[in-house]
């Protein structure tokens, strides 16, 4: 055969082209896209800046589950570095504010890792109480109102452009180019996905399984900070009641629709994004299509349940003609 | 004696935490201690109680239940649609939307054991769908003004000092007796704590493992059903908004009750207290007057670190003193 598929992933790429074109059946100017004062404009330039945070939060939550973890807490995570960026914005330099509020992050995370990998804690457990109190002080943060800023320098990473890309997109690309270099171009990840496929054979192999995971979570928490630094740059202020509200379970989502197993070990960072932005061209598409906005849920719920049967051990066998089965059960043989 | 006294200490760590913080509040505010005070916590929490008691269930079985709080909303907008708009008799029109949640739990629960998907996601995605659906009924907030849901917010026993025993409240003991006996009494209660341990050794055992499944998810759903129709009957209204995150002070509330969360261990006595610290909390607040509503979700975070911290300390002491007579480890 002349022409062959990358052996995974073609399901995700083909889903968001179909979700895309469907986006532009419902919307002829779907793919038009103008130039505006160097910046590139467009629905499908609007379909990738909108997906940026949850983007962002797949990068590490896809990590996070390779480790047969999961991270509920990363929407207050991003609430809290949300309000203290916008907090210190008019008063503070740049790198003193995008210092506070990644250090902030990686608190988070430390405190999550340390949790999950010292104590014993189930992760599911161990993060749910930083989701439950990270709202909270997020709120003491910004007193419980809707702090605003005018700093032109922080407002730059949410409605700024580089090179014609949206700022948003643009650090959500450079992270994950930093993840994929540190992950792949390391032996980090086949021990990170050798922890998730046995914790205990990889600590009896040598594979320092507390030390990657607690970086791992550290890794999450950095990315849910950036990711509530864009969020709170994007509206010019930090609400640390709505900030990233949910956004854990579409982040989780993500990855899911990115293949990843939530009973850890094979992941794939780039399809993980995919997933996100497979996300949010739905959240567009029915916004465009003219249906009640209220449609949405239950297209994501459908979506998942698809997803879910899909990846389902018991139903493998009969669907594999699908996409994503098709390509495991046709690589099986010759994994490395 | 003393066996089955350790094999309590959870629960009665949160009763003693509640009974203090009880004691701490009166203190500082007089009128606190008072029957009112305690029949309002019942009243106020009553719907969170009922989840909570499904909830117990599910945890203990080793599962999770993330739909519960999208029930509650989709079981109030169905209410006050059912019964102003559609004119169907209140109480049929409860029927009607316990046999829906039940079918939706049925739903979730053999999703999950057919195909061996993970609870968490599977929930998730159920929660997706209720509350997408009830969003799809109506956006609105819908007064519900029946006679029926007059007269049953005017019912109650009455108390020296004002102090009333609502309808909410004597649905929410009720329920929470009715768990007890079905969790701690019955064969399927047996079963729900031998699913927890291992799903694998309970097939072994000649348990109907699917059956138990499905049916703990229906329970669970059900419940949430009973939580929307009290909240309808607390706020004599139905709104898609209603009740979102309840799911997590549930789980919360469940595990400051002592049940762990990776199942085979628990008390539905202990997920009452732990909503009850929770109402205490939320009144000591309201009482203060100057403290600011996010301290409740700060106070309960420190509270269920301060409980899973003490979890994980008895269960490697439990660990150590099993391990230590085999000389496996000296």
């Amino acid at each position: 055969m002349a022409v062959r598929l990358p052996r995974i992933g073609t399901a995700q790429i083909v889903a968001l082209g179909l979700i895309l074109v469907a986006n532009w059946i419902v919307s002829p100017q779907f793919f038009d896209i103008r130039v505006q004062d160097g910046r590139l404009f467009g629905s499908l330039i609007d379909v990738f800046n909108r997906g940026a945070p949850v983007a962002l939060l797949s990068i590490g939550m896809v990590l996070v589950i390779a480790m047969r973890g999961i991270d509920l807490s990363v929407g207050a995570v991003m609430a809290i570095c949300g309000a203290i960026a916008a907090s210190l914005a008019d008063s503070h330099s740049l790198p003193v504010v995008l210092a506070a509020a990644l250090g902030a992050g990686l608190l988070c995370g430390l405190w999550n890792g340390l949790l999950v990998a010292v104590l014993g804690i189930q992760p599911i457990v161990a993060t749910l109480i930083l989701m439950v109190a990270g709202r909270g002080i997020a709120q003491l943060i910004t007193e419980g109102r809707i702090v605003t800023f005018t700093s032109p320098d922080l407002a730059f990473l949410g409605g700024g452009s580089v090179l014609g890309l949206p700022t948003p997109v643009v650090l959500t690309l450079g992270m994950m180019a930093l993840t994929l270099l540190l992950v792949r171009g390391t032996a980090l990840g086949l021990m990170i996905e050798a922890t998730g496929g046995n914790p205990r054979a990889s600590a009896l192999a040598g594979i320092g399984t507390r030390l990657i995971t607690v970086a791992v979570y550290v890794w999450s928490g950095l990315c849910a900070a950036l990711a509530g630094i864009v969020a709170s740059a994007d509206i010019l202020g930090a609400d640390a009641n709505n900030a990233g509200l949910w956004l854990e379970l579409d982040a989780i989502l993500a990855v899911v629709i990115g293949g990843t197993s939530l009973f850890g070990g094979r992941f794939s960072i780039l399809l993980a994004v995919v997933g996100a932005f497979i996300i949010q061209a739905m959240n567009t598409g029915i916004l465009l299509s003219g249906f009640p906005p209220e449609t949405n849920l239950v297209v994501k719920a459908v979506v998942v349940l698809t997803v879910l049967l899909a990846q389902s051990p018991r139903l493998g066998g009969h669907l594999a003609g699908l996409g994503v089965l098709f390509s495991r059960s046709k690589s099986g043989g010759k994994r490395r | 004696m003393i066996r089955s006294l350790s094999r309590l200490s959870p629960v009665l760590a949160t009763a003693a935490v509640f009974l203090a913080g009880f004691v701490v509040c009166s203190l500082i505010y007089p009128n606190f201690a008072s029957l009112r005070v305690v029949m309002n916590l019942l009243t106020d929490n009553a719907f969170l109680v009922i989840v909570a008691v499904g909830m117990t269930f599910v945890i203990i079985s080793g599962g999770i239940d993330l739909s519960v709080g999208s029930v509650i909303g989709f079981t109030t907008v169905f209410l006050a649609l059912a019964i102003e708009r559609w004119g169907v008799p209140p109480l049929a029109a409860f029927v009607l939307i316990l046999v829906i949640c039940a079918a939706f739990g049925a739903g979730m629960g053999a999703i999950i054991q057919y195909f061996e998907l993970p609870p968490f996601i599977v929930t998730l995605a159920g929660m997706f769908l209720a509350r997408g659906v009830s969003f799809l009924l109506s956006t609105e907030s819908l007064p519900i003004t029946a006679d029926l849901y007059a007269h049953l917010s005017d019912h109650a026993f009455r108390f020296d000092g004002g102090a009333r025993l609502t309808v909410p409240a004597m649905i929410m003991l009720v329920v929470v007796v009715g768990g007890m006996v079905l969790l701690h009494l019955t064969r399927f209660g047996a079963n729900v704590y031998a699913l927890g341990g291992s799903r694998t050794a309970t097939g072994l055992m000649g348990i109907n493992v699917a059956r138990t499944t499905v049916l703990i998810y229906t329970l669970s759903s059900v419940l949430a059903g009973l939580a929307g129709i009290v909240f309808s009957l607390y706020t004599s209204s139905g709104y898609s908004l209603s009740a979102v995150g309840v799911e997590l002070d549930a789980i919360a509330a469940v595990v400051i009750g002592g049940t762990l969360l990776s199942g085979g261990y628990g008390f539905i006595f202990g997920s009452f207290l732990g909503v009850m610290i929770q109402g205490l909390i939320q009144t000591y607040i309201s009482f203060d007057g100057m403290l600011s509503s996010w301290w409740a979700k700060i106070a309960t975070g420190l509270l269920l670190f301060a409980f899973i911290a003490f979890q994980q300390l008895t269960l490697h002491l439990a660990r150590r003193s099993r391990r230590a007579p085999a000389g496996v480890h000296p």
